[in-house]
């Protein structure tokens, strides 16, 4: 709590590899030689995990709207079913957000699009979990009654009819 | 159990209630509602000129006593009495009571600087015609049907009767003479005399010295004249026992043949005023030695009261020389008197004159002047002096029957500058002392002057259309066949027209004959229809603009019920349709175009008629046209086609009502809080029957277990009952109203001694269960044309509540697109008008409504309706005699014109569901004006020193 509270006097970044490159590399030190001295058997190896590691990254974008829906289920109770900003706001939240997800789908895997892995499942799984999300925020919406599902909401302008007879009257005493 | 429902709902309650009251503010009183007094036409006149005030103690028709101010017309004080017991005599006693006689024998005593009722005594019960006469000892003395009743002016004490012991007494006439009363009236065809002590009652009848069979007669100081058959003028002195004759004929006194004559009841002491058939009128002297002519006035002529002037009596003549000018002439014993007589310049457009009532004063020059007080045929007040008429009053006014009203022509185009210029400076005029007031910095002058300015806005009386449809006229019908047109902003009149034709026409209606929609340069045209039990009836087409009559027409027939059918020929003329006596149909107007129209959409058209003494409705429809004959027109015959039959021993008709045709609703269908629809049932056809138990004629002969009020809902078409619902221990009368698919009527209940409301709205299930897709796609088509032979299944709903004040009428709110919710205008008792919400009268409220429901707006049960102060219209002004309440739409959705009507008028605008379309009247723009360019400037100056700062800071 302290130490944080503390504003840093300078610090250097060992990390920010970029910067190596714009200075010359030593004389006699080769980039390319250490990928030599490593034996193919060790790259198989490597490429091998890392194309699970591929793998296994795109399942868990897969499954991480699925996080998000207990998150948006949660906000839905405590908004209510009566129409006022704050649930209009959470519930077109709810929609917008898998609409979104769902449009940038292509990017969301291109990283882990190679040869090797597969994210043809994870896909659809994505697009499975968003698909409920956009059906809770539907059923969120209907539940507000902001969806044209009554006869009401149809015939609510309706005008009244033509009368085809006339008639009027009087009163005698 | 009850008491903490009771919290709960107390809040709820609560909150319905603000949201319902549009209550409005002291300052806001006369800005946009306007209240005029009237008193109904002269009867009675007594000049009260000798000391204080110069005032004139009127008594009219509509049972009113006042006090007018002889200079200017208006009202000091004046008071309504029941209205169902006409004023049968009014005078001045002690210089200081005015004291009026009511015709169920109820004698009251007025304090003539206030009005205040100082004594009041009831002297008979019977609703019989007397007279009032004001004896020499300042004593009052009442005359009704051979009983004379002498009453003391100071506190209403009965002095002393007399029963003349002749119950058949009837036309009596009275005069005094020293200490002795004298009465005669018509026992059966002869004459009976009698001579009263004025002091002890003691009467003496007298007898003839033959016996007396006269067609007419007068007394007048002690003498008695009469004209007998044989066309002889018989007078004789009602001295002693037996009253001795003296025979005149009338030739030879006249000195000309008469072939019959008549004695005018006009009082002339030591005189009568004779007219005979050839138009003449004599003054006639009577005194010990016989009869003489004192006068000859050549035509007809108006006598006023007689006045006594040096001695002797004075009476004015009026004579009308023109349809412009009056002759006045003042005749003074014998004599004319020659500096009285005047030629007055009228108004043409009041009839001729009915009463006269004459008053003497000293001029500033010494000299004598006269002035006399007319009342007019169309019931108007003016007062005559020296040549001119000084004031009048439009009485006529508070005999309203009918109402129409009409758009006001629009607004040219091509102002000039100056008026632009004057308007502009007015407008910031007033926008600176408004912002004052809000900023409180206004002076109490200056405060006065901005209420003076919002009073007065010279808007408000423009004759052009405005944007929000406030400025129309009022077109009113008068019982006295006058009609007036009333601007709205300020209830000023803009025209005015005598019809003397319909004076005497007994049920008089208004009719829209022409509003133009397409041709917006053209005048409306109203059509008003007069018609009279004689089996006449009299039509004229009155411009609404002006007031110009374009047309008349005489009607050989009564017109029974006339329908304003809803077609409209080429020149925008609505088709009338009048129906006669013989239940023929008489088309108008009378053109081949209109012909064709009506032909077309005959089959159509049906009318019912209602009898209230027969106890039944009779439904008929147009069958076939027939041949007019030498009458001309487009006649048509009728023929029933149904008849609903109430038994005549349980049942009379009390209220019929119907949906008004014009009215505008937006919307058939009813969306509930469960999103559920309900489809409002809106026959236009449909007709509200009330009948109630026939009252026994005995006095609290109504036995609670017995009366009964039974509603009807009945398809006026085809007749048929769509709904029938009885209330137990009820009694009329009953008012109700008929707006979209419901009707709110009222009633009162015996048992519970309590007024109830009862409302019932009718809904179509036919349509019920119908698919949301079907719906989407438009496969059901709710609004195809409707027709009452097409049966549907119908859903009525009803409640009853109490209600805490008799009515005396009942109407609605209608706005120009029926959007709006609705307000009830309820006429009190009080004379007031009370606008209660509809949702206060909906059957759906439940003693604890469901979440759904409250959200919908449905009020919690409660046995009673609540009147809240804030929601009486009228505020603290009373429509005296308040008879009808008529609403009009503005163009602007929220708001409602609402003119109410009786002896008073009152116009005001509510807003049901308050004005949620426009800004408030004192709504300032300046204010705002002045914010966003302060706001403007503000951002501006902090743009720049914003700017400067951060130029500051980087150079840092």
């Amino acid at each position: 709590m302290e130490r944080g509270s503390k504003a840093r006097k300078w610090a250097i970044d060992f990390g920010d590899g970029t910067s190596s490159r714009e200075v010359a590399d030593p004389p006699g030190y080769s980039r390319g030689a250490s990928s030599e001295i490593e034996d193919a058997s060790a790259a198989r190896q490597k490429e091998k995990v890392e194309a699970s590691w591929k793998q296994q990254k795109a399942w868990e974008i897969a499954q991480a709207p699925f996080r998000n829906l207990f998150m948006m289920g949660f906000m839905m109770w405590m908004a209510g079913n009566t129409v006022h900003l704050f649930s209009i706001g959470i519930t077109f939240s709810a929609l917008w957000q898998p609409i979104s997800a769902l449009q940038g789908i292509g990017k969301v895997f291109e990283p882990y699009k190679d040869a090797r892995t597969d994210v043809l499942m994870p896909k659809l799984l994505f697009i499975a979990m968003n698909l409920v999300a956009l059906g809770m925020g539907l059923w969120k919406l209907n539940s507000l009654g902001l969806l044209p599902t009554h006869a009401s909401d149809w015939v609510s302008s309706l005008p009244p009819p033509q009368m085809v007879e006339f008639s009027g009257g009087v009163l005698s005493s | 159990m009850g008491s903490w429902r009771r919290w709960v709902l107390a809040p709820a309650l609560l909150l319905v209630v603000l949201a319902a009251c549009d209550a409005i503010y002291e300052d806001q009183v006369g800005l946009w509602d306007w209240h005029q007094e009237y008193i109904g036409k002269v009867t009675h006149a007594v000049f009260q000129t000798a000391s204080g005030k110069k005032r004139v103690i009127v008594a009219t028709e509509k049972s009113v006593v006042a006090s007018l101010n002889l200079r200017s017309g208006e009202i000091f004080w004046r008071q309504v009495l029941e209205e169902s017991e006409p004023i049968d005599g009014l005078q001045v006693a002690l210089g200081k009571y005015a004291v009026s006689l009511s015709r169920g024998g109820s004698l009251r005593s007025f304090h003539l600087p206030d009005g205040s009722l100082i004594w009041e005594t009831s002297l008979y019960t019977s609703p019989s015609p007397a007279q009032l006469f004001l004896l020499p000892s300042d004593d009052l003395l009442v005359l009704k049907q051979g009983i004379v009743y002498v009453v003391s002016s100071a506190d209403g004490r009965l002095l002393w009767t007399a029963d003349l012991l002749d119950e058949r007494l009837a036309q009596t006439s009275l005069s005094f003479e020293g200490k002795n009363i004298y009465v005669a009236g018509f026992s059966g065809s002869s004459i009976a005399l009698f001579r009263i002590d004025a002091s002890t009652g003691a009467f003496t009848t007298l007898k003839t010295t033959e016996p007396l069979n006269p067609s007419s007669f007068v007394l007048s100081s002690g003498v008695f004249a009469a004209l007998d058959t044989q066309g002889d003028i018989v007078t004789g002195l009602m001295e002693g026992e037996v009253v001795e004759l003296q025979k005149t004929s009338l030739a030879t006194l006249l000195d000309s043949p008469v072939s019959s004559a008549q004695l005018l009841p006009d009082k002339i002491p030591g005189g009568c005023v004779l007219s005979t058939d050839g138009g003449s009128i004599f003054v006639l002297g009577l005194d010990k030695k016989g009869v003489e002519v004192l006068q000859q006035i050549q035509g007809p002529a108006v006598v006023s009261n007689s006045i006594v002037l040096d001695g002797t009596f004075a009476q004015s003549f009026l004579q009308r020389v023109n349809s412009k000018e009056i002759r006045v002439r003042v005749l003074s014993g014998k004599e004319w008197i020659e500096t009285a007589e005047e030629t007055v310049e009228v108004d043409p457009n009041k009839g001729g004159v009915q009463k006269v009532f004459m008053n003497a004063y000293i001029k500033t020059d010494r000299s004598r002047g006269f002035r006399v007080l007319i009342v007019g045929q169309d019931h108007s007040l003016a007062l005559l002096q020296q040549g001119k008429v000084v004031w009048s009053r439009e009485e006529a006014l508070a005999s309203v029957v009918d109402t129409l009203t009409a758009e006001l022509p629009l607004e040219k185009a091509g102002v000039s500058v100056a008026e632009v210029e004057h308007d502009l400076y007015e407008w910031l005029k007033g926008h600176v002392l408004r912002l004052k007031s809000t900023l409180m910095l206004a002076t109490a002058e200056e405060q006065t002057a901005l209420q003076a300015l919002r009073l007065n806005n010279a808007d408000k009386t423009k004759m052009t259309r405005d944007h929000n449809g406030f400025r129309k006229l009022i077109v009113v019908l008068t019982s006295s066949g006058k009609l007036f047109a009333l601007h709205t902003g300020n209830g000023g009149i803009v025209w005015s027209r005598f019809i003397p034709e319909l004076s005497t026409k007994g049920s008089l209606k208004l009719y829209p004959w022409r509003i133009p929609h397409k041709h917006v340069d053209e005048n409306p045209v109203a059509l008003v229809l007069g018609s009279s039990h004689d089996g006449t009836g009299f039509a004229a087409w009155v411009d609404m603009l002006t007031g110009s009559v374009q047309e008349t027409l005489a009607l050989p027939y009564s017109v029974k019920l006339a329908l304003a059918l809803p077609l409209v020929d080429s020149s925008e003329r609505r088709l009338h349709l009048l129906i006669d006596d013989q239940n023929k149909a008489h088309l108008y107007p009378t053109s081949d175009e209109s012909l064709s129209l009506f032909e077309k959409y005959m089959q159509n058209v049906y009318f019912y008629i209602a009898d209230k003494g027969a106890g039944q409705i009779e439904g008929y429809n147009i069958k076939s046209q027939i041949d007019s004959g030498e009458e001309g027109g487009l006649v048509f015959l009728s023929q029933k086609i149904w008849s609903v039959l109430f038994p005549k021993d349980s049942e009379t008709i009390a209220a019929i009502t119907t949906r008004r045709a014009d009215e505008m609703v937006h919307t058939q269908a009813k969306v509930l809080g469960n999103r559920d629809v309900w489809y409002k049932y809106l026959n236009k056809n449909m007709v509200f029957v009330a009948t109630v138990t026939p009252q026994d004629s005995r006095v609290g002969a109504a036995n609670p277990e017995e009366t009964w009020l039974v509603a009807y809902l009945i398809d006026s078409v085809t007749g048929q009952i769509l709904h029938r619902v009885s209330h137990a221990h009820a009694q009329g009368p009953v008012h109700a109203v008929f707006s979209e698919n419901w009707v709110v009527y009222c009633y009162f209940n015996v048992r519970n001694h309590r007024h109830e409301m009862s409302v019932l709205e009718v809904y179509d299930k036919s349509a019920d269960g119908k698919d949301v897709l079907q719906l989407m796609l438009g496969r059901y088509n709710a609004s195809v044309p409707f027709s009452s032979f097409s049966p549907r299944n119908l859903e009525v709903k009803g409640q009853s509540y109490f209600f805490p004040s008799t009515v005396r009428t009942m109407s609605v709110t209608f706005t120009a697109r029926g959007i709006t919710g609705k307000q009830i205008l309820v006429g009190t008792i009080g004379n007031q008008v009370i606008a209660l919400d509809k949702r206060f009268l909906d059957p759906r409220r439940s003693a604890d409504p469901t979440p759904m429901e409250r959200e919908e707006g449905v009020i919690p049960l409660s046995e009673g309706l609540p009147v809240f102060p804030q929601s009486y219209l009228t505020h603290a002004a009373r429509v005296e005699e308040l008879r009808g309440i008529i609403s009009v739409p503005a163009r602007l959705e929220s708001t409602c014109l609402v003119f109410a009507y009786g002896i008073d008028l009152f116009f005001t605008r509510t807003a049901p569901s308050r004005t949620y379309d426009s800004l408030t009247e004192d709504f300032s723009y300046a204010l705002l004006l002045i914010t966003i360019v302060v706001l403007v400037v503000a951002i501006a100056v902090s743009m720049v020193l914003s700017q400067r700062k951060e130029l500051r800071e980087k150079w840092k």
